[in-house]
């Protein structure tokens, strides 16, 4: 086998090389930070998935070295794969952070603003989007599409009001399981994810659609309205598990396991297992493991994505620092993540408190101490 | 009387039939080409006929057609466009159903010269008759072997299957087309890979319109370079435009591309002009999706120089003074008629087509169509104009499929052309409600600049 063929890309002025058939997209994710575009349905563990919600939009300055036309139109960087030579603008361009102002636009009209009565606010991917790149209000005076809410078996809730079709769950469920039981019903703005006749999802590990649902349409019932994800402390754990890898991260307060989920990266999306496969996890370890003492404790979690439970702790492969100042140029002074000042103007989760360095499971009086240590 | 090459039969007694199709000279030009002419000729010859795609983007044929990837072993496949969907066109409907075998000759042509020895007719469900007349012509060209295994004994196999469609405009889109043919949801896909490369069943597939696939008969019979001699410039060869709207003669007329638009929408032959006595004050010229233009500059350009009826005059002034040649739904607007009506009703519609799966598409469609309601129910405030502005123009080129474009060129050319009339509407909300804003200066003379 002769050698993979290299490509020299470049997203905002920084140059890497990667291989041939990587996408715009995985090549910032492989540069990281604020280089790297938002994604809302494109989901790299699962085929097929992206190019649906235009929040990944780049300028493509030039095509390549042979052919160094830019692209017409802004392109769909989860779907577009890199040539060699290729010049790629993100937060560099106006034309980028405008469009994608427009999207966040677009994707909020009928989505409710409701995130403090949300149960996936503080770890929504929704939610950071409009908080980088969205705008303080709505131009929108219409009433919003709403739906009912849904029992999809008793571990499962969706609410389709909060969806913003993504068509995640949807492929999952076709790659992941034997049989799909739900997907999209009628089209445009009355499109909806239903089992057509309502019935419950009855996969072992159609849990799974929780983890990679971007936005609080599909939430566990097992954990919905106990608690604030960023009161829990995450926690890697594993267990011996017959059906699936039994790597979990194990959302504790105090030593109850609130929630088990997957555990994500920096993308929100599910880690691989060292044997290079996504650890999806059963519905076993995900809904009916709730104690302690049913898990191997491993140690505290990094949570790094850039989301309230994250603080803003960014840890990217080479930070933020150059693309931010470019970032606050074109963006009106604005930093991309603001959500490190809503964190030191709250009372709730000092940004000196940080929950990987707790020692021990967090309690209560960690967040009422304004000491560092519990 | 202009050149005729489609409709040239249409009139005769029984042409619907093969039998009297055949003694009209039918598949003549089937046999020609599967006898005497090699694939690359065929090729060649559609190719130097400059003919282009008449589906509404306006695509050279010949070019589509050489992008065809020819890998090994694998089938390649011809699907005939007739979901013909746009509000105004119904020009495939005409052809479909006075001359299918036009179409199935035009089919067979092609399918040898591209290799596809299955061929679909993909048809929108609502034409449930023509379907029916399409599959008695497939049955009747069976019969006489014009289709099937073998074909005049050149070995080749060709069937055309008629797949019906479930009514859905988003199906007129190549890859949603495609999708919908698999049996799936009719999502367009993400190009690329483009369908000449991985098309239907992920093999080679060329998605052609009905009437660029009729064309390839008088091609064939003729020769490109003859029919690349009628028209103009790049505007080769004929094109079928279906008239409607506000004028004596609605119906399907064959024009060769030189005749100007104020002549085709006056002259007897045609449009027979404006209906009841009544002034012309604007015109959508190519389907609804393309850019509606005022009367003055219809009938000439912003130069001032005479409009014709073909691709590059239409389109002079780009769409800041022009418009498009579309798919040759030509819709005529009376002094009678309301810019923000139409405008509310066109986005209505592709509101309700918009398939869902991108957001800018899903929810702009939706928004345009609610401020468009708003000012036509006389609620409208001054800076929705401005609003709606700012929507199309986050929409348009945003989009995977241009359904996006397509929703917003008709709002952005509306606010474009008759701002006055939309302001006209903010400013007496309850005048509005009765009374028309009417022809005004909208078929003035305008001002060429020196």
């Amino acid at each position: 086998m002769s050698e993979q063929t290299l490509f020299k890309v470049t997203v905002d002025n920084i140059t890497i090389e990667v291989p041939a058939g990587t996408t715009i997209l995985q090549a910032a994710r492989q540069i990281g930070g604020a280089v790297a575009p938002p994604a809302m349905c494109y989901y790299s563990k699962l085929e097929g998935t992206g190019g649906k919600c235009r929040t990944c939009l780049v300028e493509v300055s030039k095509g390549s070295e042979k052919d160094p036309r830019p692209m017409p139109k802004l392109v769909a960087s989860c779907r577009t794969t890199v040539m060699d030579g290729m010049e790629v603008k993100n937060i560099t361009s106006e034309k980028v952070i405008d469009a994608r102002a427009a999207v966040v636009e677009f994707l909020l009209l009928n989505h409710p603003l409701d995130c403090p009565i949300c149960d996936q606010a503080g770890e929504c991917h929704l939610q950071d989007l409009s908080f980088e790149h969205g705008k303080a209000d709505t131009r929108y005076e219409f009433q919003r599409r709403t739906f009912k809410k849904h029992d999809l078996g008793k571990h499962i809730q969706l609410h389709m009001t909060r969806c913003i079709l993504c068509y995640r769950c949807v492929f999952i469920a076709d790659q992941l399981t034997n049989k799909r039981e739900h997907g999209i019903l009628d089209r445009g703005d009355h499109t909806e994810i239903a089992t057509h006749i309502e019935k419950s999802l009855g996969n072992e590990f159609i849990g799974n659609v929780i983890d990679v649902c971007p936005v609080g349409a599909l939430t566990d019932k097992t954990f919905r309205f106990k608690n604030r994800v960023w009161f829990l402390k995450p926690m890697d754990a594993h267990r011996n598990c017959p059906t699936c890898s039994g790597r979990v991260t194990l959302w504790n307060r105090g030593d109850e396991v609130f929630r088990v989920t997957a555990r994500k990266d920096e993308w929100g999306e599910i880690e691989d297992t060292p044997d290079g496969k996504p650890g999806w996890i059963c519905n076993t370890c995900r809904f009916d493991k709730k104690h302690t003492n049913d898990w191997v404790i491993e140690g505290p979690r990094e949570i790094s994505r850039q989301s309230v439970i994250a603080q803003g702790h960014y840890a990217g492969n080479i930070g933020t620092t150059l693309p931010t100042e470019i970032f606050k140029a074109v963006n009106d002074g604005r930093a991309p993540h603001l959500l490190m000042d809503i964190h030191n103007e709250s009372e709730v989760n000092l940004p000196s408190v940080r929950l990987s360095e707790i020692e021990g499971p967090s309690h209560g009086n960690t967040f009422n101490n304004n000491s560092t240590k519990a | 009387m202009g050149v005729k090459l489609l409709l040239e039969k249409a009139n005769v007694p029984g042409i619907r039939t093969y039998d009297v199709y055949r003694r009209e000279g039918g598949y003549a030009a089937a046999e020609k080409a599967l006898k005497e002419m090699s694939i690359e000729s065929i090729v060649e010859e559609v190719k130097k006929s400059g003919l282009r795609g008449r589906g509404g983007a306006g695509f050279p044929a010949g070019m589509k057609w050489s992008f065809i990837a020819k890998p090994e072993g694998v089938p390649r496949h011809l699907v005939c466009n007739a979901d013909e969907s746009e509000p105004g066109t119904f020009k495939d409907r005409y052809l479909m159903e006075f001359l299918p075998h036009l179409l199935i000759e035009g089919l067979l042509i092609s399918s040898y010269a591209l290799g596809s020895n299955d061929t679909y007719i993909y048809i929108r469900g609502e034409y449930a008759w023509v379907a029916q007349i399409l599959e008695d012509a497939i049955i009747e060209a069976t019969k006489n072997g014009w289709l099937g295994k073998n074909i005049l004994g050149t070995g080749f196999d060709c069937m055309i299957h008629v797949h019906r469609g479930a009514g859905a405009y988003i199906c007129g889109e190549e890859t949603a087309l495609i999708e919908s043919l698999e049996g799936k949801r009719g999502n367009p896909r993400i190009k690329p890979p483009f369908p000449a490369i991985q098309g239907l069943w992920m093999r080679p597939t060329v998605v052609n319109n009905v009437e660029t696939l009729a064309a390839v008969v008088p091609i064939i019979k003729m020769g490109g370079e003859e029919y690349a001699k009628i028209g103009v410039g790049r505007s080769t060869g004929t094109k079928l435009i279906s008239a409607c709207g506000n004028i004596n003669k609605p119906g399907v007329y064959e024009i060769d591309m030189t005749i100007s638009v104020e002549d085709f929408i006056y002259s007897d032959e045609y449009c027979g002009g404006i209906a009841n006595g009544k002034k012309l004050k604007a015109c959508i010229p190519g389907g609804s999706s393309v850019p509606i233009l005022p009367a003055n500059l219809l009938l000439k350009t912003a130069k001032g120089e005479t409009r014709y009826m073909n691709y590059e005059s239409l389109s002079d002034g780009g769409f800041a003074t022009g418009s498009m040649m579309g798919s040759g739904g030509f819709i005529i607007l009376d002094e009678d008629q309301c810019i923000v009506k139409n405008t509310l009703t066109l986005a209505r519609f592709y509101r309700h087509e918009s398939c869902g799966q991108c957001s800018p598409c899903r929810e702009g469609t939706g928004w345009m169509e609610k401020i468009l309601q708003k000012i036509e129910l006389g609620k409208g405030e001054s800076s929705d104009i401005d609003l709606l502005w700012d929507i199309q123009r986050k929409i348009e080129g945003n989009t995977i499929c241009p359904l996006g474009d397509a929703a917003a060129w008709p709002v952005a050319a509306a606010i474009r052309h008759f701002r006055d009339e939309f302001e006209w509407h903010i400013n007496n909300r309850a005048l509005s409600q009765t009374s028309n804003f009417g022809l005004q200066h909208y078929a003035d003379p305008i001002h060429v600049p020196a």
